[in-house]
């Protein structure tokens, strides 16, 4: 049986379709990712999924009900990770979680029982007396996680679950996130941008501009670039990519400056190349392929090109600012 | 000694019965989150008391000082300190039902209202858990006020603070649910400064908390019979300084009673809430 069906999902705004006819299924125990960049469409189809918006069009089921028409019975069966914290901070970690009990009607005997084994599975017991103000970031998504399971769902979604984390933070997050998976036997719908991240998976769907353009396990997504990538800088693209279409009948990729080559024997390919390629090589890279090989094959873009740096933003931003008042 | 992790198999929600006992659950829990926020936060416990002393010393002695023999020609032998007193009571009720609807707002900006809205309970629940909640506040609020009343020489019999403490829910609830259908508008804290100085500063002012409701100008007497607060100072001062001071509102040649005030703003609250939840459910 399945967890999670969607049959031609479609939500829009305005003109903007951000959920551009999806159609996916997600079995019972599963861990399954939707992989892309940001913009790609990811949150809003966990919105819908999760009764959070209507869909504009097209049909879904979470845990066997309507996320349209049987609203109280898939929240009920649904665990929410949002991407932004919505933890009270002025309350502490267990009264969250009462909070958190009441609201999805936790039969009163098993309450207290059930806030004390998640917050065993999190780490977070000896820490549940004080106000979620005082905690860290990772702290927090714990929290949230362990809110998320409180009610025994069927489902539970992780929007970006360690956006901005730090990578040892990261990593125990998704200790947490696989044990609890492990333990209860939960399905989990998840969404990333993080490359390694999505290696969690059972199966991932990477999506782009609201559409499904590839489904399948990590394993197999990445079988279908090839063995190996072979990357290369040289002192003329235009002029190597010519002469490695020409000679070996590759079709190489531009990405910035780079080559990129899908090769069957990356190692034994190399020295060839070196020996072979009439324009002056500054540099060669082998790596096997990863899922943003995948991304890039399948869309032309790098996942990280979508991401915005809000950095950045905020001193653009700051520049325009300053600019328009002059 | 683990539960056992039993997925929702079947209908979670089997019958209205068990419906019901999910949204008494959540009415319960908002009702006490908001409660307990307000007993943890000490400091605004404390600082808005400031206000309504403010008012009631300075503004109350002051305008006594200036306008004394004006005041007494219309107020009689009682002086304005006291006449202003129970205005001053449900300055504190009202302030204090808006603030707490308004934390809605901030709920909404660090994220903890999506906890509320994805939740298996109606929206009825959360407007009425809310409601119940900010209105348990403003009530303290205004009920420690009445510890004044002895220096202020009222005197008080239980009977007369349970009256006054009802009253002062039923003020509460009315302006807290008002609170509520506007915070389920708002989107930002900058503006409901506007809401403050464009409604609930006018509301406060009309109310006849400062002055009586009568011989003003066709204008603001027809504003002030539509201020809800009016509805709630008049039987307080009556209650509190006699039925001299406030004959009630008068509307076609009849002067309000008590329990018609009660009845307004009973209605008034009961169609605030109806829009508040209509204005959760629309916004999805």
């Amino acid at each position: 049986m399945s967890s999670i069906e969607a049959i031609d999902l479609v939500k829009s705004f305005g003109r903007l379709t951000a959920v551009d006819h999806v159609s996916f299924q997600v079995e019972d125990g599963e861990v399954f990712g939707f992989l892309g960049p940001n913009g790609a469409g990811k949150t809003t189809t966990i919105n819908v999924l999760c009764t959070l918006m209507r869909p504009t069009a097209g049909r879904a089921r979470v845990a066997g009900y309507d996320v349209a028409s049987q609203r109280n019975a898939v929240r009920q069966s649904i665990g929410l990770v949002f991407q932004d914290p919505s933890l009270d901070d002025q309350l502490t970690a267990y009264e969250n979680l009462q909070f958190h009990a009441h609201v999805y009607n936790v039969p009163g005997r098993q309450r207290a029982q059930r806030i004390e084994e998640v917050l065993h599975v999190v780490g977070l017991w000896d820490r549940r007396g004080a106000v979620v103000r005082t905690f860290s970031g990772g702290m927090k998504r714990r929290l949230e996680i362990a809110r998320g399971i409180l009610h025994h769902p069927r489902v539970l979604f992780l929007d970006e679950p360690t956006l901005g984390l730090d990578p040892q933070t990261r990593e125990h997050v998704w200790e947490y996130i696989l044990e609890v998976q492990r333990a209860h036997h939960i399905t989990i719908f998840m969404t990333t941008h993080y490359m390694d991240e999505a290696e969690h998976c059972d199966r991932i769907a990477i999506i782009d501009q609201g559409k499904i353009v590839a489904l399948d396990t990590p394993d197999a997504l990445k079988r279908m670039v090839g063995v190996d990538i072979v990357t290369v800088q040289t002192e003329d693209s235009e002029q190597a990519a010519r002469e490695i279409q020409e000679r070996y009948g590759l079709e190489p990729q531009r990405d910035d400056t780079r080559l990129r080559l899908e090769v069957e024997a990356g190692a034994e390919f190399i020295p060839r190349l070196v020996r072979e390629l009439g324009v002056a090589i500054r540099s060669v890279d082998l790596h096997r392929p990863t899922l943003d090989d995948v991304f890039l094959k399948l869309t032309g873009r790098a996942i990280r090109e979508g991401e915005a740096d809000p950095l950045a933003l905020m001193r653009l931003h700051g520049r325009l600012w300053r600019g328009g008042r002059r | 000694m683990t539960t056992a992790y039993a997925p929702t198999a079947g209908l979670p929600m089997r019958s209205w019965q068990a419906a019901a006992r999910a949204n008494a659950g959540g009415v319960y829990i908002i009702w006490y989150r908001d409660v307990l926020r307000y007993w943890r936060d000490r400091v605004r416990l404390i600082s808005s008391l400031g206000q309504p002393l403010l008012f009631l010393v300075v503004f109350g002695s002051g305008l006594t000082a200036s306008l004394g023999a004006g005041l007494t020609k219309e107020l009689g032998d009682v002086s304005y300190v006291r006449f202003l007193f129970p205005g001053i009571v449900a300055m504190a009720v009202l302030f204090t039902a808006i603030f707490s609807a308004i934390s809605i707002v901030w709920d909404r900006e660090f994220g903890f209202l999506r906890e509320v809205l994805v939740a298996p309970i109606s929206r009825a629940a959360v407007v009425l858990g809310k409601a119940l909640g900010g209105s348990t506040v403003a009530m303290f609020q205004g009920a420690i006020l009445l510890i004044l009343a002895p220096i202020l020489g009222v005197s008080l019999n239980p009977l007369l603070v349970l009256e006054l403490l009802g009253l002062m829910f039923l003020t509460a609830f009315a302006l807290t649910s008002m609170g509520i259908l506007i915070a389920a508008r708002l989107q930002s804290m900058e503006a409901f400064q506007m809401i403050m100085n464009f409604l609930i500063m006018p509301m406060f002012f009309l109310s006849g908390a400062f002055f009586p409701l009568r011989g003003l100008p066709a204008w603001m007497s027809v504003v002030t019979r539509l201020d809800p607060v009016a509805y709630g100072v008049d039987p307080m001062r009556r209650l509190l300084l006699g039925a001299d001071l406030a004959p009630g509102i008068k509307i076609a040649s009849h002067h309000l009673g008590t329990v018609e005030d009660g009845l307004i703003l009973a209605a008034f609250a009961a169609v605030m809430m109806v829009l508040a939840v209509w204005a959760f459910e629309a916004q999805e």
